[in-house]
């Protein structure tokens, strides 16, 4: 049930509906940006982070529950652990059944690698599956990868590692292309063209989709593929620590029984980490839009093995979060109700932005509306949002798009009796994304010999801040990539060295060194929703 | 605020007494559950979270999400987390899109008794019955687009009485339709043969060497599509 004060707002939405219609609304200038997000956004504000005391990446901030993990406790300490036996022996070894763990053990199969691939939950309850607005690349006549490039470096603040961005841009078409050779029904135009739109931040309309289920879409395919593959999957059973051979290069992992808490030994050649991101840590307590296992888990792995982390301390706050109703309270309302033409409006019914700045300004705009200038529409549950005005999508592009175009926003909100066709929906920003994660090169190794890395755990393709439709495309890009690149090293390699998780005992000694032993345990796997 | 108003359900018929705001989902772990299996994205897309339930005092069987259904009183709840279901293994490419394929890969499809029980079932409300006799016929563009929002939560196939597994005869239907029926999409094909022979290579080696500065000044003035 709405509130009174919301149906009062939404008459003053209604009754500037006409004049905003075609509105021109102004972009904000480089200085007015950043002025914006030094005061507003949740990265800039010192509370929500600490200083890492050991490990690769001492001395730098990263979010104070990604410290508290990365400085944890690990789960096989004090465990008697067999590494003589393994339970598992394999070239490749794959932690993480999203689209970048799919994608690499598809490629890695294909090169003729035993491949296995362990994930936490069932292959496909990932983030992947819940992508909704797309996939950019640059396949168009009046668009380039140099153009896509431009836009990416923009978007991430001019900090996106070069020889990373290139394989990306470069690498976007052909990965679509794979995409539709494997099955994928890209939104097309009778004539075989590509339906494409804008996104947050790019210049050109290059934003592929699969109607609203664009992830979900690319995961199922890619999860048939892996079966029809014969390629084993290990559901329910999550990489808790990576081994190490008697050089120190990677050379398998520990896994855990998510339901007996049983543990193996899994040996591998190489070892791929896809385990996506960090949503379910609630960052200074933001709700999220992410899967259920969202919880770094590869970041504490990697980073107890010593790889070192880039732009561990940027996370996305994806603008448009429903704020109202409860029992949706966070999920994601996709980009793409912005790029069919819906405004954000505040209380008063003010369309008080551009709303496809890139992200970050985006959520720091409607933060400073709410929290500064107190024109945010209050929630029964203390707190606040501001309008996403979404029957303007039909005026502008005909009756029946929503049901055609976003499907899976207009059943979500139906289900809570709310018709987004009719009425404006309440929306305020939800953690997103992981925009920084493990530092790897163009070849997907991270700094640790035979570890290699892709998807959201990876940091730096994307800079300081990643572009809608540019995350589901890293996935695909660097997941074929690191199943290529893994498969290739795995053939060099005769016989795995002797196991070891010395540099377990190690980091342990580390923290105890710095006083920090005893930390919770972690990877933290899932989180505890748990009433006490 | 008003005190929070409080429903009676039944989980695996233990009764419990929850907020009615709540979902299935959150009702669950309000009385004290830990998920492991049974949640996956917690948003209505992966279909992890299949349940039944029976509202006391009436008769029908009902099923949804539990992420997506908020609980209400008398509610009879039981998550049916897993279900042996069917997959047929094919090579994508060694398939072709005709009736043949549905007849090998599927052929419990034909043993349809048209019931119904699957579209009832549906939580995402898909014609699912239509979309089997579709893929019987052969029309695998129909069928695609029929059974396209489907997450695979695979409450059809507990109910249906002839063993079909839906959701994979939609899937096979989708990547068909995909690969071999919508139409090529030719500026793909053209963009990937120019990169394949490296003719954007030069403009990007050389916006790889500009300094930061010129990249934002080209950032900033980029004139930007209508
Ligand atoms: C709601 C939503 C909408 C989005 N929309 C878009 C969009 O429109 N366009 C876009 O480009 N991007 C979008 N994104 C971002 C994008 O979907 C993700 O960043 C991307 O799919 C991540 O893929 P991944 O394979 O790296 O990780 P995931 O798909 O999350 O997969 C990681 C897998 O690893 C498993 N795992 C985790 N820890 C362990 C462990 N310890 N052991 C074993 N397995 C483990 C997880 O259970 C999961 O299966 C969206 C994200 C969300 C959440
Ligand atoms: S948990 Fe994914 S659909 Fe409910």
């Amino acid at each position: 049930m709405l509130t009174n004060e919301m149906l009062e707002s939404i008459k003053k939405v209604e009754a500037t509906r006409d004049e905003r219609m075609h509105a021109e609304l102004r972009k904000m200038t480089a200085e007015e940006k950043e002025a914006i997000l030094n005061a507003f956004h949740p990265d800039y504000k010192d509370e929500g982070f600490e200083v890492l005391q050991v490990g690769p990446n001492k001395g730098e901030k990263v979010p104070t529950e990604l410290c508290h993990l990365l400085q944890g406790t690990s789960r096989v300490l004090g465990k008697d652990i067999d590494l003589e036996n393994p339970d598992y022996d394999t070239d490749v070894l794959i932690i993480g059944g999203g689209g970048a763990g799919s994608s690499a053990a598809i490629e890695a199969d294909e090169a003729g690698c035993k491949v296995m691939l362990v994930t936490k939950l069932r292959i496909g309850d990932a983030n992947t599956m819940m992508a909704e607005g797309g996939i950019q690349a640059a396949d168009k006549e009046n668009d380039s990868p140099a153009q896509h490039y431009i836009d990416a470096m923009g978007g991430g603040h001019f900090c996106n590692k070069p020889e990373l961005l290139r394989k990306l841009v470069c690498d976007a078409p052909i990965a679509i292309k794979w995409l539709n050779e494997l099955g994928v029904m890209f939104d097309k135009e009778e004539d075989g063209t590509m339906v494409t739109t804008h996104g947050g931040g790019t210049s050109r309309k290059r934003m592929h989709a699969c109607k609203d289920y664009s992830g979900a879409e690319i995961m199922r395919t890619l999860r048939d593929e892996v079966w029809n593959r014969k390629i084993p999957v290990i559901d329910y059973t999550a990489a808790i620590e990576l081994i190490k051979d008697d050089k120190g290069a990677v050379a398998g992992a520990v896994l855990q029984n998510m339901e007996t808490g049983e543990l193996y030994v899994a040996r591998a050649k190489t070892v791929i980490i896809a385990t996506g991101g960090a949503g379910r840590l609630h960052y200074q307590g933001f709700p999220t839009s992410n899967h259920y296992g969202a919880t770094a888990d590869g970041l504490v792995l990697a980073y107890r093995a010593g790889a070192p982390l880039l732009y561990a301390d940027t996370i996305q706050y994806h603008p448009t979060g429903v704020a109202y109703p409860s029992q949706i309270f966070g999920a994601l309302v996709t980009e793409k109700v912005r790029s069919l033409g819906a405004l954000l409006v505040n209380i008063d019914g003010v369309a008080f932005m551009n709303p496809l700045e890139t992200r970050d300004v985006t959520a720091s705009t409607i933060i400073r509306e709410c929290k500064e200038r107190g024109k945010g529409v209050p929630t029964p549950d203390g707190g606040y949002g501001v309008w996403l005005d979404t029957p303007m999508i039909e005026r502008l592009h005909g009756e029946g798009t929503i049901e055609k175009r976003i499907p899976a926003m207009l059943r979500m909100y139906l289900e809570y009796g709310i018709d987004m066709r009719k009425q404006p929906i309440l929306v305020y920003p939800t953690l997103h994304y992981q925009n920084g994660g493990i530092k790897i090169e163009a070849n997907g190794m991270s700094d640790v010999e035979n570890l290699f890395v892709a998807g959201e755990a990876v940091g730096g393709i994307h800079g300081r801040n990643r572009l809608m439709g540019n995350s589901l495309l890293d996935v695909i890009v660097f997941g074929r990539n690191a199943g290529k690149n893994a498969a290739a090293k795995a053939k060099t390699i005769d016989t795995v060295g002797k196991l070891t998780l010395s540099h377990v005992d190690s980091f342990e000694k580390e923290l105890e060194g710095a006083g920090l032993a005893g930390g919770e345990l972690s990877p933290k796997l899932l989180p505890d929703y748990t009433r006490k | 605020m008003s005190e929070e108003k409080m429903v009676n359900i039944f989980i695996m018929g233990k009764k419990y007494e929850v907020p009615a705001s709540l979902t299935i989902m959150t009702a669950m772990e309000y009385a004290g559950y830990k998920y492991v299996r049974g949640c996956g994205c917690r948003n209505g897309f992966c279909g992890a979270c299949a349940t039944v339930y029976r509202i006391k005092g009436e008769f029908e069987l009902k099923t949804g999400l539990a992420c997506q259904t908020q609980v209400q009183e008398g509610m009879y709840i039981s998550q049916i987390p897993s279900f042996p279901t069917k997959k047929a293994e094919y090579d994508i490419n060694e398939v072709s899109p005709d009736q043949q394929v549905m007849m090998s890969l599927y052929p419990e499809i034909y043993s349809c008794i048209g019931c119904n029980a699957c579209t009832n079932a549906c939580p995402q409300k898909l014609p699912v019955m239509q979309y089997i006799a579709y893929a019987q016929r052969g029309d695998f563009k129909a069928c695609a687009n029929a059974s396209f929002d489907c997450v695979a939560c695979g409450l059809c196939s507990v109910r249906c009485p002839a063993g079909i597994t839906h959701p994979q005869v939609g899937e096979l239907a989708r990547r068909l339709n995909g690969k071999y029926i919508a139409p090529e999409s030719k500026h793909l094909t053209k963009r990937v043969d120019e990169i394949v022979k490296g003719e954007h290579e030069e403009m990007i080696e050389k916006l790889m060497q500009t300094p930061i500065e010129e990249l934002k000044n080209l950032y900033n003035t980029r004139d930007i599509e209508k």
